[in-house]
C-alpha cells in the first residue's frame, strides 16, 4: 500500500475550512449567539431561582452540557452538509475519480467538520467564561471528550450526508434526533433529579454518557462513571466507523 | 506498451425499482497511446456510463479495465493518477475562485502545488483573466473551460472529454479542437464522446460507434472516410433488363430485381483527382448509349458518415 495522499487530504480539508470562513456567520456566530442566549435565560434569569446542582451553581452546571449541545449539532450539521452538497451539485465526481482512498476522504471531510466544531467549542467555552465562573478539574480529559465527541458526531454527520437524498432529510436527523437527545441527555439537569423510571430510560440515550463524562472533566461530578462514559463514546465511535466502512465498501449512494 | 486503455468484457446493469437495465453489454475496446479516439453514439447509448466506470464513478457489473497496464479497481491509485475527466454536465462549485478550484483539483490528484503550471493551463484556456473570479460569475462556456482546466491541472496522460462541445459556440469549439490536438502532440491520449459526426471527423484518429450499450464499430477514421469517398450512380432505365449485358459487366455495376435500375458504385475521390482505375460516369453512360439501353433519369448520391452511422445504429 502506498503512503497517504496527503496532498489530497490537505486539498479537501482546506476547501472545507474555506467554506467555513465564507459562511462565518452561520458556522460560528450563530451558535455562539444562541449559546449566549441560553446563558441569559437559563443561567441568569431562571438559574438564579434554581438551587445549586451537586454543589455547583446552576449557571456553571449547564456549561458542559451547552458546549456538548453545540458540538453535537454542529458536528452533524457541518459534516453532513460538507459531503451532501457536492453530491447534490455533482462536484463529488472529482473526488470519486481522484486517486484518493476512502480513508483519505473520511479523514479530510470528517477532520474538517470536527475541527470546526472544536473551534466552536473553544469559542463557546470562552463565551461561557464571560457569564459564569468556570473551573476545569481534568483539562486533558476534557480535551479528549471534546475531540472524541467532535469526531464521532462528524462521522455520524458524514453518514447522514451520504444517506440523505434531499435537504429535508439532511435537516431531519439533527432536528428530530440530535436536539431531543441532547435536551433529554442531562445538559440542563442532573439525571438523579428525574423520577426513577425516566432515569432508566435516560440510560439508553448515548448523549447522557457524553455530557456526564464531559461535565466530570470540569467539576468532578458525574451521573455515570467517567470510564463508562468513555467506553460508550468509543463504542459509538466504532459503530460510526463501521457504517462508514460499509458505505464505501458497497458504494452506497455514492456509486451507482 | 502501445495500449493506453484496455476494456474487456465490460458489462453494466443498473439496478432499478422498475427492474434492471443493462446499459453496457460486453464491451471490448482498446485505445492506443497518443491517439484521439472519438466515441460516437446517440442519447442513452452508454457513453457516459462507460467513461464513468473507467474513471471510478460507477461500479462495473463485470469485466476488466486497465489504464496503462494498471487495473482500475485493484490498482486504482496508479490508474486514476493518469486520468483527467471532463464530465458531460457542467458541475462546478459556485463560490470558489477559478484559480483555487483548479489548484484544488491538482492537490486532489496528489500533485504538489505548482502555481506556474496552473497559470499555464489557465492561459491556454483563456481563463487567466478570470482567475480571481468566483465560478458562479462565469458563463457556461467559461465553466466548460474551467472543467477542462481542472482535468488538466494534474498533468494527466489520458483525457476523457464527455461531450466537450455541447452548448459551445463555433469559435470556442475550434479553440477546443486546437487544444485537444496540442495535447495529442504532447503525447496525451484522448477519448472524447460526441453526437456530432463532424467533430469525430475533424478530430479523431479512430472512431468507435456505440449503440444500445454495444460497440458496433471501431475503425480508423481514414478507412471510414474512404468508405465515405464512395459514390453511387443510379440509372433509371426505360425498359427492364433481364441481365446486365456482357459488354457492360463490372463488379461495381448492379441491376435491381425488377430490372429497371442500374446502380454503379465508384470512387469519387479518385474520379475527382483524375487518377481513376475504373470507368467514370461518362464512360458508363456512353457505353449504355452504344448498347442501345435507354434511360430516363440518373442520380448520384454520396453516403455520408451520418448515413453510415444511422444505418449502423438502426440495425
Ligand atoms: N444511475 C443510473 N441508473 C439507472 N440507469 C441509468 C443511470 N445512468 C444512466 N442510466 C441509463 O443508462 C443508459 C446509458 O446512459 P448514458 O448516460 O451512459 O448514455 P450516454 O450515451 O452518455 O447518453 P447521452 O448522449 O445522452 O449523454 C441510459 O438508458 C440511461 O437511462
Ligand atoms: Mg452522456
Amino acid at each position: 500500500m502506498k503512503a497517504l495522499n496527503t496532498n489530497a487530504i490537505r486539498a479537501i480539508y482546506r476547501f472545507e475550512m474555506a467554506r467555513t470562513l465564507r459562511t462565518l456567520t452561520q458556522s460560528i456566530v450563530s451558535p455562539v449567539l444562541s449559546t449566549s442566549l441560553y446563558f441569559v435565560v437559563f443561567g441568569a434569569a431562571i438559574g438564579g431561582r434554581i438551587p445549586e446542582v451537586d454543589g455547583i451553581a446552576y449557571g456553571s452546571f449547564i456549561v458542559p452540557g451547552l458546549i456538548m449541545l453545540s458540538l453535537l449539532t454542529q458536528s452533524v450539521a457541518n459534516a453532513s452538509f460538507g459531503i451532501y452538497f457536492p453530491r447534490f451539485t455533482g462536484t463529488i465526481y472529482e473526488v470519486l475519480s481522484a486517486p484518493v482512498s476512502y480513508l483519505e476522504i473520511v479523514i479530510a471531510y470528517v477532520g474538517a467538520a470536527a475541527s470546526k466544531s472544536l473551534i466552536l467549542g473553544a469559542i463557546i467555552l470562552a463565551t461561557a467564561g464571560l457569564f459564569v465562573p468556570l473551573h476545569i478539574d481534568h483539562p486533558l480529559w476534557m480535551l479528549l471528550f471534546l475531540v472524541l465527541t467532535a469526531v464521532t458526531f462528524s462521522l455520524l454527520g458524514f453518514i447522514v450526508g451520504i444517506w440523505a437524498d434531499g435537504f429535508e432529510k439532511l435537516n431531519l436527523v439533527p432536528m428530530l434526533i440530535i436536539t431531543p437527545l441532547t435536551f433529554l441527555g442531562g445538559s440542563f439537569y442532573s439525571i438523579d433529579m428525574l423520577p426513577p423510571f425516566w432515569q432508566t430510560v435516560t440510560l439508553f440515550n448515548p448523549v447522557v454518557y457524553l455530557v456526564s463524562g464531559f461535565r466530570w472533566s470540569f467539576y468532578g461530578i458525574a451521573d455515570v462513571s467517567p470510564a463508562l462514559s468513555l467506553g460508550m463514546t468509543l463504542l459509538f465511535l466504532f459503530a460510526c466507523i463501521g457504517i462508514v466502512a460499509w458505505i464505501f465498501k458497497t458504494g452506497y449512494r455514492l456509486k451507482p | 506498451m502501445t495500449l493506453m486503455l484496455s476494456v474487456s468484457n465490460l458489462s453494466k446493469v443498473y439496478a432499478g425499482k422498475k427492474g434492471d437495465f443493462q446499459a453496457l453489454k460486453d464491451i471490448n475496446l482498446e485505445i492506443r497511446r497518443g491517439e484521439i479516439f472519438a466515441l460516437l453514439g446517440p442519447n442513452g447509448a452508454g457513453k457516459t456510463t462507460l467513461i464513468g466506470i473507467i474513471c471510478g464513478l460507477i461500479n462495473a457489473s463485470s469485466g476488466k479495465i486497465t489504464v496503462d497496464g494498471h487495473d482500475n479497481v485493484a490498482d486504482y491509485r496508479a490508474a486514476r493518477e493518469l486520468i483527467g475527466l471532463v464530465p458531460q454536465e457542467l458541475t462546478t462549485d459556485a463560490f470558489e475562485t477559478v484559480f483555487s478550484a483548479v489548484s484544488f483539483s491538482r492537490g486532489l490528484f496528489g500533485k504538489p502545488r505548482n502555481p506556474a503550471y496552473i497559470e499555464q493551463v489557465l492561459r491556454s484556456l483563456s481563463l487567466w483573466d478570470k482567475r480571481n473570479s468566483k465560478i458562479m460569475t462565469l458563463s457556461g462556456g467559461m465553466k466548460r473551460r474551467l472543467l477542462i482546466a481542472k482535468a488538466l491541472s494534474h498533468e494527466p496522460r489520458m483525457l476523457f472529454l464527455d461531450e466537450p462541445t455541447a452548448g459551445v459556440d463555433v469559435e470556442l469549439r475550434r479553440d477546443m479542437w486546437n487544444l485537444v490536438r496540442k495535447l495529442r502532440d504532447d503525447g496525451v491520449t484522448v477519448l472524447l464522446t460526441t453526437h456530432y459526426i463532424e467533430e469525430a471527423e475533424e478530430m479523431a484518429d479512430r472512431i468507435g460507434v456505440i449503440s444500445k450499450g454495444e460497440i458496433i464499430l471501431v475503425e480508423d477514421k481514414a478507412t471510414l472516410m474512404h468508405k465515405l469517398g464512395k459514390k453511387q450512380l443510379t440509372v433509371y432505365l426505360n425498359e427492364a433488363l433481364a441481365s446486365i449485358p456482357a459488354a457492360l459487366a463490372d463488379d461495381a455495376l448492379e441491376l435491381s430485381a425488377d430490372g429497371y435500375t442500374l446502380s454503379y458504385t465508384y470512387d469519387a475521390e479518385q474520379e475527382a483527382e483524375g487518377r481513376r482505375q475504373q470507368r467514370g460516369i461518362g464512360d458508363l453512360l456512353n457505353e449504355l448509349n452504344k448498347a442501345g439501353i435507354g434511360y430516363r433519369d440518373v442520380n448520384t448520391k454520396q453516403s455520408s458518415l451520418e448515413e453510415i452511422f444511422v444505418s449502423l445504429v438502426n440495425r
